[in-house]
């Protein structure tokens, strides 16, 4: 086992372990901090790729941004009621279903040959340019509405939490 | 592993001259603030008091560390002060604090991890700082702690945007996110601070660096006649000192990218100090120049510090939201002109 391929085990058993964390956890507060580790572990995955661009972005967007926020909705929250919550016995069955249908599906697409996409060479690309030039050359059309649709979503949000206090 | 031992003690050598760059920056607050309300400052330890700072981190490790009664989660409430110094010690890392040192016949490079989107590094992990912030609030579990972790919090987002978005146009230019490659350009050209269209980009960094850093005008985080001491108050000891060091070592941090983004990094626009060292001594001269520099921003941070009052919150946010967001955006379309028209590469 060479040094990367011990990286890429001790990487891989820490998220899969802050994945526990997160739902293991009682206090909703550590399971966001055990989300944003995840996160981190996700992005050293990435640069183990040479995927550096991913990597800054995945912590960057992630775990700089998207969970602060979340920590910040939590904290505004009154947590001890979600601490006091009990094990619903649907929503165990539930869970276990959708668990067990992905694992099927991930088993299945596991089993199949590699096959490479038709005209991609098989190198794996994360750098900024290889991410980057396909997006706004490329795929310029679709990128551009996403984004009008994003706007479009954000304005709605934001009509409608005013709408109450009119 | 000669990769392994090479980054290692890159990485020792780093953390010592930030934190002694550190501690002193704190010898020099209160220095400059004497000096300014007209007092001597510390003088007694050592001449000028320059000992001060290790008499200082003495004390703080010596004194008992309280752990008020109140507080129930204590693995956050200690992770706290710990995520808010470990993110800017980690960013100094991207940094390129010289050109090269030839030493033992190599060529070491002074930087310790050259990314090619070192930016987009120095401002992922520079966000973590905000954890620490608000974790502490949090955890804390008093209410002035957890007004200046959610104030805080609601500071440092608004004001991340603001600073990724205002060195846009510097990196247009460029063409590239590596730090290295941004102080190689400035040495075959001039410092960017030389280029009229890209006045704009630095004032809205610099504003926003010092928002981001929780410094004053905009240290609403701490306003003590508000909120006591804000997300600190309940902590003692070393952990009070952690949240010091942290907010000081992301002023170097924050000084340093504006020396390497605006003010020519390392470089100066003379030989033999606009092109990487050939010689020991010369490596050496470029970490010197570039600590100069940083020290005459951190001085520029302590100045303001002591001549400006703080501003109120809502017009903190006002500003950022309002103006600085949109600020950013014009001046991304506008600079983007101007290198179309005039090809400023």
């Amino acid at each position: 086992m060479t040094f990367l391929d011990t990286l890429f085990w001790f990487l891989s058993i820490a998220m899969l372990l802050s994945g526990v964390g997160v739902i293991a956890s009682r206090s909703p507060v550590t399971s966001a901090m055990f989300l944003v580790m995840l996160f981190v572990f996700m992005a050293g995955l990435f640069a183990l790729l040479e995927a550096f661009f991913l990597a800054a972005i995945q912590v960057l967007v992630y775990a700089g941004a998207v969970m602060v926020l979340f920590l910040f909705v939590i904290m505004l929250l009154d947590v001890r009621a979600s601490q006091q919550r009990r094990v619903k016995l649907l929503a165990v069955f539930g869970g276990v279903a959708v668990a067990g249908a992905l694992a099927w599906e991930l088993i299945l697409i596991l089993q199949q040959p590699v096959r490479p996409l038709a005209g991609s060479d098989t190198n794996l690309h994360g750098g900024l340019e290889a991410v980057v030039k396909p997006l706004f050359a490329n795929y310029m059309l679709p990128f551009e509405v996403t984004a009008l649709l994003l706007l479009v979503a954000m304005v709605g949000v934001v009509l409608l939490s005013k709408r109450d206090m009119e | 592993m000669e990769f392994v031992v090479i980054t290692m003690a890159k990485i020792a050598v780093m953390l010592g001259v930030l934190l002694t760059v550190v501690a002193y920056t704190v010898w020099l607050e209160r220095k400059v603030c004497a000096w300014m309300q007209d007092r001597v400052g510390p003088n007694r330890v050592g001449p000028f008091g320059l000992l001060q700072p290790l008499a200082d981190g003495l004390k703080m490790m010596l004194k008992e560390d309280v752990l008020p009664r109140h507080i129930t989660d204590k693995a956050l409430y200690t992770l706290g002060p710990l995520m808010a110094m470990v993110p800017a010690l980690v960013t100094a890392g991207a940094i390129p604090w010289g050109s090269q040192l030839p030493l033992f016949g190599r060529q070491i490079q002074c930087v310790v991890a050259n990314l090619n989107a070192a930016v987009l590094v120095v401002f992922a992990t520079s966000s973590f700082a905000v954890y620490g912030i608000v974790l502490a609030g949090w955890a804390s579990n008093s209410k002035y702690p957890f007004l200046g972790g959610v104030r805080s919090s609601a500071q440092m987002i608004s004001y991340e945007v603001c600073l990724a978005l205002s060195v846009v146009p510097v990196f247009m230019q460029i063409g590239s996110l590596s730090l290295c490659h941004m102080v190689e350009y400035q040495t075959h050209h001039t410092w960017m601070i030389f280029m009229p269209w890209q006045w704009p980009s630095f004032l809205i960094f610099i504003i926003s660096a010092f928002a981001e850093t929780n410094r004053t005008p905009f240290d609403l985080p701490e306003a003590e006649q508000e909120l006591v001491a804000g997300y600190n108050t309940e902590y003692s000891s070393m952990k009070f000192s952690m949240f010091f060091l942290g907010e000081y070592a992301a002023m170097f941090v924050m000084s340093a990218m504006m020396v390497t983004l605006f003010f020519g990094g390392w470089s100066l626009p003379f030989a033999p100090f606009n092109r990487p060292a050939t010689t020991l001594w010369i490596g050496l001269a470029h970490v010197a120049i570039f600590l100069a520099k940083i020290l005459v921003f951190l001085f520029l941070y302590i100045w303001i510090r002591w001549t400006i009052p703080r501003v109120r919150y809502d017009q903190l946010m006002a500003l950022g939201w309002k103006i600085f967001i949109p600020l950013t955006i014009v001046n991304i379309v506008f600079v983007g002109i101007v290198l179309a028209l005039w090809g400023g590469r």
